[in-house]
């Protein structure tokens, strides 16, 4: 069972692979006798990227990066997943504040780059700010559509067997909305990465988007490249990290969904 | 002992339903579920009600519960009024399926309404421990629900009614969707543990033969706007066996005196008076 485990899983990572190995062909071929310096070979941006991120700017601007993301998302999933069961909870309390959420979420979070400046500066605190606000979203309002999805047979149970509020709140509401939440919490990562980026465009002096730009306008275009390749590492990165937090967590959900489906 | 309340179920009370009614209210209009239903169960005492499906059978075991609150009357559990769910009953749901937390172990499960006892650590496991093992469960316990069939997990439901150590059990068609040799080994798990546990049951059925069988006496229920049509001794021995008490004359006879009343039920017939 485990050996056949093992190679189901190796066939997976050969079929997930086939398509990446085949770009990054088709990238090397196209660009090899590339003159124009805004396409440069894919040879010399690779030769580059080693010298250009291991070095001090790791430290400087990459570290920085993911800390400020890392801190800005983790906010945005406590305070998502807050507001989400006091709105999913009470239906006077959705009537009265869906409305405003509906106006919020349609605010494009860059365009609070410049009031976020106003009021708190140009620090880090900024740029956690825009990714809060961008990332709080999805997990808000999965987590009210999960907390609203709640079994009714269930609620009862716990009703009938007179269990607490913490109790409900932690053997219940959580785990049973926590399939949503963390639909949510995927949308929230992506845009988390998105914004950590644009956060850094303006009035940045450190970070991956800064770094972006500062390359771009110094006309550092094999830089620039790697600057965009590793964007992308991370992105896979943290990708893969979170879909090993979620197959652990929601192993009960996927074998319950496994059961399911063999039933029927 | 035991035997001794159950020969006189009068002589204590464990739950008196006075003057119950519930209707519902739907925009405008208003429906009624339960016109007026009056009954008492003593303690120890193994009473199934039974009715035509839509006789708010549900609704009256929901009130009796304290999870729906009736519109008039009462019901008192061992000298309280059930005003929320009593700190000494318990529920076996109609849908297995959905009555476990898919995301906790058989164990955690069964343990969960525990926590809040103020039990230590080694009483609590005994119990989960014991009623794992009364259910025939014991070597399940680290599974979790869905990886059990039906029966199973029904008996999970009833393991963790019974490590809550209730005076009264109330079951809403706990057996209606299994299947029918898993029913048969789920009922006579019922009477033995109402026969060691000495609790009082309250067993909800629309299964005719299900009710003669397990029940000490029966509640005939009408259709809707609920009444009590009918209340009546079942006169069988109390050691139960699916060959012998379901082969014998009495049972027959109360079997069909049941389906006719139900019958009458079903086409709208009131108890006279």
């Amino acid at each position: 069972m485990s050996s056949d485990r093992a190679i189901q899983i190796v066939r997976q990572m050969a079929l997930a692979m086939g398509l990446p190995a085949l770009l990054f062909v088709a990238w090397w071929i196209s660009s090899s006798g590339s003159e124009s310096i805004f396409f440069p070979p894919l040879s010399n941006i690779l030769r580059t990227f080693a010298d250009v991120w291991f070095s001090p700017r790791i430290m400087h601007d990459v570290v920085p990066s993911l800390v400020r993301l890392f801190i800005g998302y983790l906010s945005a999933v406590a305070l998502g997943l807050a507001l989400g069961i006091a709105i999913g909870a009470s239906r006077r309390m959705r009537q009265v504040i869906e409305p405003v959420l509906e106006f919020l979420r349609a605010i494009p979070p860059p365009v609070l780059v410049p009031i976020f400046m106003l009021f708190v500066g140009i620090g880090d605190m900024m740029k956690m700010l825009v990714i809060i606000s961008g990332c709080v979203w999805p997990v808000l309002l999965n987590t009210v559509a999960g907390v609203r999805a709640l079994d009714s047979v269930l609620e009862e149970v716990i009703r009938c067997y007179r269990i607490g509020m913490v109790a409900r709140l932690w053997y219940f509401v959580l785990p049973g909305a926590s399939p949503q939440i963390f639909a949510g919490m995927r949308q929230a990562l992506s845009i988390g990465i998105i914004l950590m980026v644009i956060s850094e465009m303006f009035a940045a002096s450190n970070g991956l988007g800064f770094s972006l730009v500062q390359f771009q306008r110094s006309f550092a275009i094999p830089e620039m490249w790697t600057g965009i390749i590793l964007l992308g590492l991370i992105g896979i990165l943290l990708a893969f990290i979170f879909r090993f937090v979620e197959n652990w967590m929601l192993a009960w959900y996927f074998g319950l969904r496994r059961s399911q489906r063999e039933s029927s | 002992m035991a035997d001794n309340t159950r020969a006189n179920p009068s002589s204590s009370a464990m739950v008196e339903v006075i003057g119950l009614r519930k209707s519902y209210d739907d925009h405008h209009r208003s429906i009624e579920a339960i016109r007026d239903v009056t009954f008492t169960v003593g303690a120890g005492e193994l009473v199934c009600i039974i009715g035509p499906s839509g006789a708010g059978k549900t609704t009256l075991l929901k009130c009796i519960a304290g999870l729906l609150a009736p519109s008039g009357g009462q019901v008192v559990l061992e000298g309280q009024p059930v005003t929320e769910p009593p700190a000494r009953m318990a529920v076996v749901f109609q849908e297995y399926g959905r009555s476990l937390f898919p995301w906790m172990s058989v164990r955690e499960n069964v343990d969960l309404p525990l926590k809040r006892k103020h039990l230590t650590a080694a009483q609590r496991e005994k119990l989960v421990n014991d009623a794992l093992a009364a259910v025939d469960l014991a070597d399940v316990h680290r599974a979790y629900p869905w990886q059990l069939s039906g029966g199973m997990q029904q008996r999970v439901a009833i393991a963790r009614a019974v490590a809550y150590e209730p005076h009264v059990l109330l079951m809403d068609e706990p057996f209606a969707a299994v299947d029918a040799q898993t029913r048969a080994d789920l009922e006579d798990l019922i009477r033995r543990l109402w026969r060691s546990l000495g609790i009082t049951m309250l067993f909800v059925t629309h299964d005719i033969d299900e009710a003669v069988y397990l029940g000490q006496r029966v509640l005939v229920l009408s259709s809707s706007p609920t009444v009590i049509m009918e209340n009546i001794a079942i006169d069988l021995p109390d050691d139960r066996s699916q060959l012998e008490t379901r082969s014998l004359p009495r049972f027959a006879e109360l079997r069909k005196h049941l389906y006719a009343q139900i019958q009458a039920s079903k086409q709208g017939r009131r108890p006279a008076g």
